[in-house]
């Protein structure tokens, strides 16, 4: 559903009427919006959460210095070898020295894993996400600006987007992608296809959103007094309506992280994603299913999926409803 | 039998034979069944039974290459396909060791061999019949036999076409031969001089003939019913059961075949009325039901999903006692590609073997019980010729010997180690378990691996000299089962330099003096000479440092709620399911 009206360009001013002039204030939309932000709660915490995640993202090697062991080393040491190398401790190894309890067979430190695996996923979900934003903003508001023959062309190229089966797409994709390509190799080009992948096949709906937020804004007044003034196309596109448009594009980018999140993630559980044994949600979560009876090893993987989507929802939910109350 | 990880041949567990006594009394239909406990089934009958009638009811997590006789591979579709077909000879249809001898099956006895060693002759036995009433004849052995090494590769799958052992041994003709590709044409390798008898014409004297008539493609194929790779749907059955009906990727059911008659079978009892086989079932969700008593058998045999074994190997789980842990003909290993720089060079091959973990390599496969035992050379316990031996002592926790490893990174020329890529079979966690694990222990001496996924299909064909080039290929996981338990069935297709190519499960062995030793093997008339190339090849195969062997391959398997006549056939690592039937009722 399209987002109204994210956009007023010209400066609000919340009058209270019969009060003297000095009390009047005027105040930004951005600071409108940043006080209705803060006083969603369910937004904040969210916020909250996201911040923390892409700290541990960043700060992976250091948190798993003080708290863990290194993501890919062994110890089946403490594994029951003789029962198919399943953790001895209870709780699949939960203890101080391994938070998340062990991997079986391989005994790797299940809480490194997870904590490396938000590398991956938030790394593949950003760029993915901004790679979609650049193109559907672009292309969205040419389409929306211009009109005509070149709203048809880029209108028909949306719904080819929109009608790709990417799932399928990507799996046979990743399936063949070589060892090394475009001078990257291994991991590196794997990222770089699912990012390529998820991101070129995923900006159909912000283009289609952007046109219609620029199909009005053509028609408003600034826009003609720009024109008026001898203006270009590209000077209105880029100084007029981009600073308009920068509201939907905040909001359906933050929408769009947990989407990817989960896109990728499912990826890696098909076996298409980042190979072993680079951690990831996905393929922990993967190999975790043959081994549904140590609940620790799937729910610790699911656990981080869930969080980390539901926070980025509710971030952006609360982010859509402080710039844009009418949506309400 | 490679891609196979649902096959084959046999094992002489030391357990089986310290255990060859029964712990059930014979039963005639009475309704006291024997206390189940662990390992009941191997080694021994766990409830013998003659009580007649019943279902029996099979599952499999995915299809199999075929249910045609002459188009499959899988140790478990050969363990299978006695029921409705019926090979010249078959492994006897007993516990313990004496599953490995050789019983004439569809013939009155075993093979004669001529003076010369050149002739085998096989008569049939008198009264066999097709299903449909029609007396089977030697012609219709030879046809079978044809059609499944047809030069068309019609039947690609079966041991005719991917075991190639018929074209090495028979005298076939130069050029096509085969129903499919030469209509019409005899061939000499192969003559019948009157309906029952059958005489197979060599190249050279080959000793080891009858297990070649144990091969399932020697099961008798009316030519008139015969339409190549579609056959499958309608096999006409010469056994004692018969397809009722057929349903691709989906199941089939198995009925009495009245046309059979017992007294031409002296190896089958044919208790169960009737058998019901399903396809695609969760492999879990096969475990669970095999637990609750839903289902009988899980027809790939390899061993429960690491769930359950979790469960059955806990000695206070009722199911503990359901469970038995056979054995088979099979190495799980790696492959140690030597075209690959620096792996040219022996020692660097060899610091490999030095560092490599062993137990981390078993615990990948689910640990001793679950995996199997730590091999440390190529050929395994079952096989005539298997003599222990270590020549890359991995120090006293079997974890690798680090010293020794870099004193041969050092004589190789590489002290600091090298990189190299890893094959292994994306769709096999425990292929990539042990991927991860040599990634782990090789990373000690400085060999650091790259992993790369490949998917089963299409996985041997891949390794091209282009592919394994272009990703610097110098490992590959691998697994080998015994197509029979000698050292040709079980050697003859990884150790030979001269098949290594696209396709071939040789994927690094090279050495022409093995090739030579194969050869003399071969020709080698006497049994104990024979053997003993076997073992010198053995080890000559870990001197040149070709493989990393991995685990002697062992599996947990759960016994049927309610079946009787349950034990582990020693050719198969499986649980016979000719002989298995249904329990009385209670």
């Amino acid at each position: 559903m399209p987002m109204a009206l994210g956009s007023e360009p010209i400066t609000t001013s919340d009058t209270s009427p019969g009060r003297g002039s000095e009390s009047i204030k005027g105040r930004s939309l951005g600071q409108i919006a940043w006080s209705r932000l803060r006083r969603d709660k369910a937004a904040v915490g969210g916020g909250v959460v996201v911040i923390l995640l892409i700290l541990v993202a960043i700060f992976a090697p250091l948190i798993v210095a003080l708290l863990g062991h290194p993501p890919e080393e062994f110890h089946q040491e403490l594994l029951d070898r003789t029962r198919g190398g399943i953790p001895t401790g209870t709780f699949g190894g939960m203890s101080r020295d391994f938070l998340f309890g062990l991997e079986p067979v391989s005994g790797r430190d299940l809480f490194s894993r997870v904590v490396y695996g938000a590398r991956v996923s938030l790394l593949i979900a950003f760029l993915a996400t901004l790679l979609s934003v650049v193109i559907g903003t672009v292309l969205g508001v040419i389409a929306g600006y211009f009109g005509g023959w070149v709203d048809s062309v880029i209108g028909r190229l949306i719904d080819l987007v929109l009608a790709f089966p990417l799932l399928l797409f990507a799996i046979v994709l990743v399936g063949v992608i070589p060892q090394s390509a475009f001078g990257l190799t291994g991991n590196g080009l794997r990222i770089a296809i699912l990012v390529f992948i998820i991101g070129f096949f995923n900006w159909g709906y912000i283009a289609r959103i952007i046109r219609g937020q620029a199909l009005s804004l053509r028609e408003r007044e600034f826009i003609d007094a720009a024109r008026s003034l001898g203006a270009r196309g590209p000077y209105i596109i880029f100084r007029e309506m981009l600073p308009n448009l920068a509201a939907p594009i905040l909001v359906y980018s933050t929408l769009l992280i947990p989407t990817n999140i989960l896109f990728e993630a499912g990826l890696s559980f098909l076996g298409v994603g980042i190979q072993p044994p680079t951690p990831s949600w996905g393929q922990t979560l993967a190999t975790a299913v043959r081994f549904y009876n140590l609940p620790h090893y799937i729910f610790w993987p699911g656990m981080a999926i869930f969080i980390t989507v539901l926070a980025f929802n509710l971030f952006g939910d609360g982010l859509r409803d402080a710039l844009d109350p009418k949506t309400k | 039998m490679r891609k196979k990880t649902v096959s084959t041949v046999a094992t002489a567990t030391v357990l089986a034979m310290a255990m060859s006594a029964c712990s059930s009394t014979p039963n005639n239909g009475g309704t006291n069944a024997p206390t189940p406990e662990f390992n009941a089934a191997v080694g021994k009958i766990y409830y013998e039974s003659d009580y007649k009638g019943g279902t029996l009811k099979f599952a499999i997590s995915e299809d199999w290459d075929s249910v045609d006789p002459g188009d499959t591979y899988y140790g478990l579709s050969w363990n299978l396909v006695r029921l409705y077909a019926r090979s010249l000879v078959m492994y006897r249809p007993a516990p313990g060791p004496a599953g490995l001898e050789l019983v004439p099956d569809l013939a009155e006895s075993l093979g004669e061999v001529s003076d010369d060693g050149l002739t085998w002759t096989y008569r049939l036995r008198e009264g066999v019949k097709f299903e449909d009433g029609t007396p089977i004849t030697s012609k219709d052995v030879k046809y079978a036999v044809m059609r499944a090494i047809d030069t068309t590769g019609t039947l690609q799958n079966g041991v005719g076409i991917q075991g190639g052992y018929l074209q090495a041994i028979l005298d076939l003709p130069d050029g096509d031969y085969g129903p499919y590709a030469a209509p019409g044409q005899d061939v000499s390798a192969i003559t019948t001089p009157d309906d029952r008898t059958i005489v197979f014409h060599l190249k050279q004297p080959f000793s080891g003939f009858d297990y070649i008539a144990m091969l399932p493609l020697t099961a008798p194929v009316p030519e008139s019913a015969d339409d190549g790779v579609n056959y499958k749907t309608h096999v006409v059955s010469s056994g004692p059961y018969k397809f009722e009906s057929y349903n691709a990727g989906v199941g089939f059911t198995l009925v009495r075949n009245e046309n059979w008659d017992p007294a031409t079978d002296p190896n089958r009892k044919a208790l169960p009325d009737r058998y019901e086989i399903r396809l695609g079932v969760a492999a879990d969700d096969i475990d669970n039901q095999i637990a609750s008593g839903d289902l009988d058998v899980d027809l790939a045999g390899t061993g429960v999903q690491s769930a359950m074994l979790a469960q059955v190997l806990d000695e206070n789980n009722p199911l503990h006692a359901r469970a038995d842990n056979p054995g088979s003909a099979r190495q799980w290993y790696t492959s140690i590609i030597g075209r690959t720089a620096p792996l040219d060079n022996v020692h660097c091959r060899r610091a490999i073997l030095y560092a490599y973990d062993r137990t981390g390599y078993q615990t990948a496969y689910g640990g001793p019980l679950a995996g199997g035992d730590i091999s440390t050379q190529a050929l395994v316990p079952p096989i005539p010729g298997y003599q222990k031996f270590d020549l890359y002592p991995a120090g006293p926790d079997n974890t690798g010997d680090l010293d020794k490893a870099r004193q041969e990174l050092a004589e190789c020329g590489h002290p600091n180690g090298f990189d190299i890529t890893i094959a292994y079979r994306s769709d096999r966690p425990k292929e990539q378990a042990v991927a991860e694990s040599l990634q782990q222990s090789l990373a000690r001496v400085g060999i650091n691996l790259t992993l790369l996924g490949h998917p089963t299909s299409g996985y041997f064909s891949s390794f091209t000299d282009e592919f394994i080039r272009e990703h610097n290929i110098g490992l590959a996981t691998n697994g080998w089962a015994a197509d029979w338990n000698d050292g040709y069935g079980f050697l003859g297709a990884i150790v030979d330099s001269r098949l290594i190519g696209p396709g071939s499960s040789n994927l690094g062995v090279n050495d022409p003096s093995i090739d030579a030793l194969i050869d003399q093997a071969l020709l080698e008339p006497d049994l104990d000479k024979r053997t003993a190339i076997w073992s010198e090849i053995d080890r000559k195969v870990m001197e040149g440092a070709f493989i990393v062997p991995g685990v002697w391959s062992k599996a947990v398997t759960l016994r049927s709620k309610n079946a009787a006549n349950v034990f582990v056939h020693e050719a198969f690592g499986q649980y016979d399911y000719m002989a298995m039937s249904v329990a009385p009722p209670a």
